[in-house]
């Protein structure tokens, strides 16, 4: 039986132990005289306990069948198929009628049921942890792998990266190269380039946004800005290949540059361009909570607007602005689409704007589209380079909480 | 503005004497930096209408298609030599010959083969197929001439638009002067027209881009999405209500913190990757599916759902709380009955917006195999299936000038979806709120 209709069934069957459960209840208060909890309770405590038992078997069911297991593959199918759904069925149905036998006066069912659900709430909120231990581990599993066959120093350092290995040992190339050095420079090269775009632009618009703009300005123009956080950076990526790639290409043509049509350059400013209003509305709370007085007082010493705002309030603001720019930053670090779809394949070590460089997630990407097999160094290496990814924009993400709360100003 | 002004004025009074040419500096330097900000904004809203400009002057033609008449005659000795009119023969019959046999009729003086291949080329690989649909839906058409309107390739369909121009120099162009002239032809004769391309929006994907459609990849968005509503909902809104209503304050509770606001900033890619370890190496769940997109975007939007919906619960008063407890409530009672009730607007939002974040998503799914070239419509959580953003990034690497069009006009309906998320969410917030 697959999965599907067995859970349908098992559903039914507690539905109708929910009735019978609450069937009895009454029954059982009726010919007792005694006043009992409300009948639904019962119904919801025998269901209940036709549910868990199961689920406790399937639990345990994945966790065995998840453990490497030798051969007789034929036979576990079987006992998927067959065995499985049968202890299944059979551990809710005792479940129910061993539960719907003890419903008595005594019964106390409040209790019993406000643990599962509490239990059920606790079990919810450590999925996160359960995630994160997932993330940390299915990363930490491949990558030291990946280190068995190629050295750390070789990977943080070597200044050649093509992971194509080859299929025969005789060919050229055959070990492949996995020194990520131009991968980092790349990320970095497209990162600042997104970053001259968007903290100018995010920042001027915060700062004209609070202390300049007209409510109705800000009413109508904020919600705008915010559409270009909504727009899927697959959009993106298209927009930056298609539209702003051959563009830069073309404007290199008419004044006799040579620029390549998958640059950095643009998918750094295209991706500057989605981090922009990231930037502007972080900015813009922050700047917000810079009490009114600060500016009173700078403005009762004569100072303009301009001047309140680059000696008063960006000083009060500044570690809550470098925050809000290490949070674009590995963003930035992190984004996928853009530079699949706008920057280049190939690991060149420059940091010439107007050539095409890859990134991390480029080539996590380029390893892992496709089919090969799960033990060479290719494959691997896309976790490796995920695991330095997934550190440093932990790192960053955990140092703008650091930089924020520990350096924010607090006036009141 | 005015007051400024008078008071410049008075003090001029006063002092008997223009500006200082320092005031004046500073007065400058203050509208230098107000017109920057403008700049700075109105640079930003420059790019995002340069950005939806470019998109829709490429996709909005997506919805129409070319269609051309041609003459067809449905001869019985090819499609029905026996006369049994089963459904068998009728379908196993070469209707590209029909369809080549109308297209000499219409353009008799064409006879070099590379020529006649040529010729043959301009209705879509497609066209033999609608010829067969159309005898199937009425085999009274077998021995009749009919004129019929096909669909034309791509090529066509893109000079047409006018998105291949005449007067590019011949080999520069993917459509020739000799097909420009039958083109023309047949335009003359009222035979080439642009329709509503309803297949667009009724099929799966194709290789050639004027057959290819986004339902298989709407389908399996809708499967993908549901998936990951089906478990990110319940379970975001449970850790919520523990973390908010029940969680002691201890360390174990303040890990979890640390980590729900610490995955909200993982790279989307990494939790691919899990997907990739987890879902389908470890658990073996099938490649390519809904199931295993959905539960990758599941973790993915989790911590989104659980930070709207804790702000959501905490902005429930107090007074709620006390008296549904001062009235002999359980504290699950109060919870259930009276707290969540109250707070579901604001949980609905939140997951709206994660879910559209999900809808929008792409690096994760291309790491679980979501990338493969799929004709069919998926029919269920694991079929092999594809997803809108993942059909955007599949045609954009297309070399086809016409999945240009295409990837646009995905990418138009893609962003339809998107506002009208956010739309709702907007009216519920909206509708449901509530200043306490």
């Amino acid at each position: 039986m697959s999965t599907l209709p067995l859970i349908i069934f098992l559903l039914a069957l507690c539905s109708v132990g929910y009735w019978f459960g609450s069937k009895k209840a009454l029954q059982v208060s009726a010919a007792s005289g005694q006043a009992m909890g409300r009948p639904h309770q019962f119904g919801m405590y025998v269901a209940a306990w036709g549910l868990l038992p199961p689920l406790a078997l399937a639990v345990l069911w994945a966790a065995v069948s998840v453990l490497p297991m030798d051969a007789e593959g034929a036979i576990s199918q079987q006992v998927n198929q067959v065995v499985f759904p049968a202890l299944i069925l059979l551990s809710a149905t005792l479940g129910l009628y061993l539960s719907i036998r003890k419903i008595s006066p005594e019964l106390r069912t409040r209790k019993t049921l406000e643990r599962i659900v509490l239990a059920v709430l606790i079990l919810a909120s450590t999925i996160s942890i359960f995630t994160t231990i997932g993330i940390v581990f299915s990363l930490l599993f491949e990558t030291v792998n990946f280190f068995d066959k190629v050295p750390v120093l070789e990977f943080l350092t070597g200044l050649n990266w093509s992971p194509q290995t080859a299929l025969r040992a005789d060919q050229v190339g055959s070990s492949g190269a996995f020194g990520a050095v131009p991968l980092f420079v790349g990320t970095l090269l497209i990162t600042l380039i997104a970053m001259f775009v968007a903290i100018p632009l995010g920042l001027m618009s915060a700062i004209y946004m609070t202390e300049y703009a007209s409510d109705r300005f800000r009413a109508t123009v904020k919600p705008i800005l915010e559409i270009l956080a909504g727009i899927p950076t697959v959009v993106y990526g298209f927009f930056a290949a298609l539209t702003v790639g051959i563009f830069f290409r073309d404007l290199g043509d008419a004044i006799g540059i040579d620029i390549v049509s998958e640059s950095a350059l643009a998918a750094g400013v295209v991706m500057g361009m989605m981090i922009i209003p990231f930037i502007s509305s972080l900015s813009d709370d922050i700047i917000m909570a810079v009490p009114q007085s600060l500016r009173d007082a700078s403005y009762g010493l004569g100072a303009t607007k301009s001047e309140t705002v680059r000696k008063v309030i960006l000083p009060a603001a500044l570690p809550g602005i470098v925050g809000a720019i290490l949070l674009a930053v590995s963003r930035a670090i992190g984004e996928t689409m853009i530079v699949v779809m706008a920057a280049g394949f190939g690991a060149n070590l420059t940091l010439n704007p107007l050539e095409s460089v890859t990134t991390v997630t480029v080539q996590i990407v380029g390893l892992l589209v496709g089919d090969q097999e799960f033990d060479s160094a290719k494959t691997l290496a896309a976790f490796a380079l995920a695991m330095v990814l997934f550190i440093i924009t932990l790192s960053l993400n955990v140092i703008a909480l650091v930089v924020v709360r520990k350096y924010r100003e607090k006036y009141d | 503005m005015t007051d400024t002004a008078q008071s410049s004025h008075s003090r001029s009074l006063v002092r008997g004497e223009q500006e200082t040419p320092l005031l004046a500096k500073r007065r400058k330097a203050e509208k230098r930096f107000k017109a920057l900000g403008l700049t700075a904004i109105i640079i930003a809203l420059a790019l995002l209408a340069i950005l939806f400009y470019s998109i829709v002057s490429k996709g909005y033609s997506a919805f129409a298609y070319t269609s051309m008449k041609l003459s067809v005659t449905f001869s019985e000795q090819v499609i029905d030599p026996k006369g049994t009119r089963e459904e068998a023969a009728l379908r196993g019959a070469s209707y590209g010959s029909i369809l080549r046999d109308a297209l000499r009729k219409e353009f008799p003086d064409v006879s070099s083969r590379s020529d006649l291949r040529k010729l043959f080329s301009l209705p879509s690989k497609g066209a033999a197929l609608e010829l067969r649909d159309m005898v199937l839906d009425n085999p009274d058409l077998i021995g009749q001439t009919v004129t019929v309107e096909i669909t034309a390739n791509d090529d066509l369909d893109m000079f047409n638009k006018g998105f291949i121009k005449r007067d590019v120099a011949e080999a520069d162009r993917r459509i020739k002067d000799q097909e420009i002239a039958w083109f023309d032809q047949l335009d003359q004769a009222g035979g080439i027209e642009l329709k509503f391309n309803s297949r667009f929006f009724t099929s799966g994907d194709s290789r050639e881009p004027e057959l290819a459609g986004i339902w298989g990849a709407m389908v399996g968005s809708f499967y993908t999405l549901l998936t990951t509503f089906l478990i990110s909902f319940p379970v975001g809104v449970m850790s919520a209500i523990y973390l908010e209503e029940f969680a002691p304050k201890n360390k174990f509770t303040d890990i979890i913190e640390v980590n729900i606001n610490n995955l909200a900033a993982v790279p989307s890619i990494v939790f691919g990757l899990l997907g990739l370890a987890l879902f389908l190496n470890v658990a073996h769940l099938p490649r390519s599916a809904p199931v295993v997109g959905g539960l990758t975007l599941a973790l993915m939007t989790l911590p989104t759902i659980i930070i709207a919906a804790r702000a959501s619960i905490r902005a429930v008063p107090d007074s709620i709380r006390n008296a549904a407890l001062g009235l002999g409530a359980s504290k699950q009672q109060m919870v259930f009955h009276h707290v969540l009730p109250l707070s579901m607007p604001g949980i609905m939002t939140g997951t709206i917006i994660g879910l559209s974040q999900a809808l929008g998503e792409t690096a994760p799914l291309l790491m679980i195999g979501m990338v493969a070239f799929i004709v069919d419509i998926p029919g269920g959580f694991n079929d092999p299936a594809t997803v809108l953003p993942v059909q955007v990034f599949l045609w954009a690497d297309s070399p086809e000038r016409a999945f240009v069009e295409k990837t646009s006009g995905a990418i138009l309906v893609l962003l339809g979806f998107l506002v009208i998320m956010n739309a709702m969410a907007v009216v519920l917030r909206k509708k449901f709120e509530r200043r306490w």
